[in-house]
């Protein structure tokens, strides 16, 4: 797993959302491994603390399990690649909304904007 | 949550220069922390007092309950910013010379370390480059099993794949039962390791906190925030 990190947000917050991504795009299935904490830490150099931080954080959201002296797993939750896919579609779209109407667009005008976009993106695709 | 170091009001001056001015610090268990500030803010003072190299001139500083002594000594492990390898010296001299005057030191985490960072135990101390001298140091430090390590500027003066092999070091050999105080101006390169960092400025600490509820709250890199406090 190779991460780019942008120092301005939390560390931990950034591993999570690409475990999620990981997740919903299903390069990890439901009951494979997560490397190990100290593993994981070097390979991204972090300190190894941020590493737990963001296990524990997900495992407090069912995302990933934990067995004792085995490791970290990824969850197994019915819809849980659904529901990790809309809660990211929703992130992307809120954030898209935002800076659509800061640009002082009107909703109309977004959703015109996104079907014109739609077309001129699957051309290119 | 256990502190292995506490500094409360630390005051030292040389003659009528005044280093610090009433430092306040904790370092908990468990925890890297960094300690940011330019040259001349009293980093390495501060440092110096927690090895038990110099006395404070007022105010105090407990390591695991103690003020810095032989018990100190033997629990703190010390990477200072100067060199101190004698010039006949091998790096199994080094590594020698260590162990007889460190109890805690491993022998076995030494040789892994040093074959990590790619050093003959032969080569002769004074034939190596800057960065080996720092590599060489830092092997010697992390070495020891000690409940506190303090690093002074390991990444002072060495180029940036050497530094990596420093960073990669420091983190695979950080147990969770110690902890460490790493002082740089070169926080880009590390902002990523720290737990809490500690600002210093004209011998005070100005800004102290976790580095992520940092990041959240001003919205900024440590790295940025650095250059904000120190502009």
């Amino acid at each position: 797993m190779d991460l780019e990190f942008d120092d301005k947000m939390p560390i931990y917050l950034q591993i999570m959302d690409r475990i999620k991504m990981d997740i919903a795009t299903e390069k990890l299935k439901a009951n494979d491994k997560l490397p190990s904490v100290r593993e994981m830490a070097t390979k991204l150099k972090v300190n190894p603390n941020t590493l737990q931080r963001a296990y524990q954080e997900l495992e407090r959201f069912g995302i990933v399990y934990t067995q004792r002296g085995m490791g970290t797993f990824v969850g197994e939750r019915e819809n849980m690649i659904d529901d990790l896919k809309q809660e990211m579609a929703k992130e992307v779209m809120d954030s898209f909304i935002l800076r659509m109407k800061r640009l002082g667009f009107t909703e109309q005008e977004i959703i015109e904007s996104i079907s014109k976009n739609i077309i001129e993106v699957k051309q290119h695709v | 949550m256990y502190n292995i170091l506490k500094a409360e009001n630390l005051c030292k001056s040389y003659f009528n220069k005044k280093a610090l001015r009433g430092a306040n610090l904790t370092i908990q268990q468990g925890k890297i922390v960094g300690l940011l500030g330019p040259n001349g803010s009293g980093k390495t003072t501060f440092l110096k007092i927690a090895a038990g190299i110099l006395h404070p001139s007022s105010g105090k500083l407990l390591i695991d309950g103690q003020e810095p002594g032989v018990y100190t000594k033997s629990i703190v492990s010390y990477l200072p910013d100067t060199e101190y390898f004698l010039k006949w010296m091998k790096i199994k001299d080094a590594i020698q010379y260590f162990k007889d005057f460190y109890a805690d030191f491993d022998e076995k985490k030494a040789a892994e370390l040093l074959e990590f960072m790619k050093l003959d135990t032969n080569s002769s101390v004074k034939s190596l480059s800057k960065g080996m001298k720092e590599k060489l140091k830092l092997t010697l430090v992390l070495s020891r099993k000690a409940k506190l390590y303090i690093l002074d500027e390991p990444l002072g003066g060495v180029d940036p794949t050497a530094r990596e092999k420093i960073l990669d070091a420091i983190i695979n050999n950080f147990s969770e039962n110690s902890s460490m105080i790493i002082t740089t101006h070169l926080v880009n390169d590390i902002e990523r390791i720290f737990d809490d960092v500690a600002f210093i400025s004209d011998g005070e600490i100005v800004l102290q906190g976790n580095a992520e509820e940092l990041r959240l709250s001003k919205n900024q890199s440590i790295d940025e925030l650095y250059r904000e406090v120190f502009q």
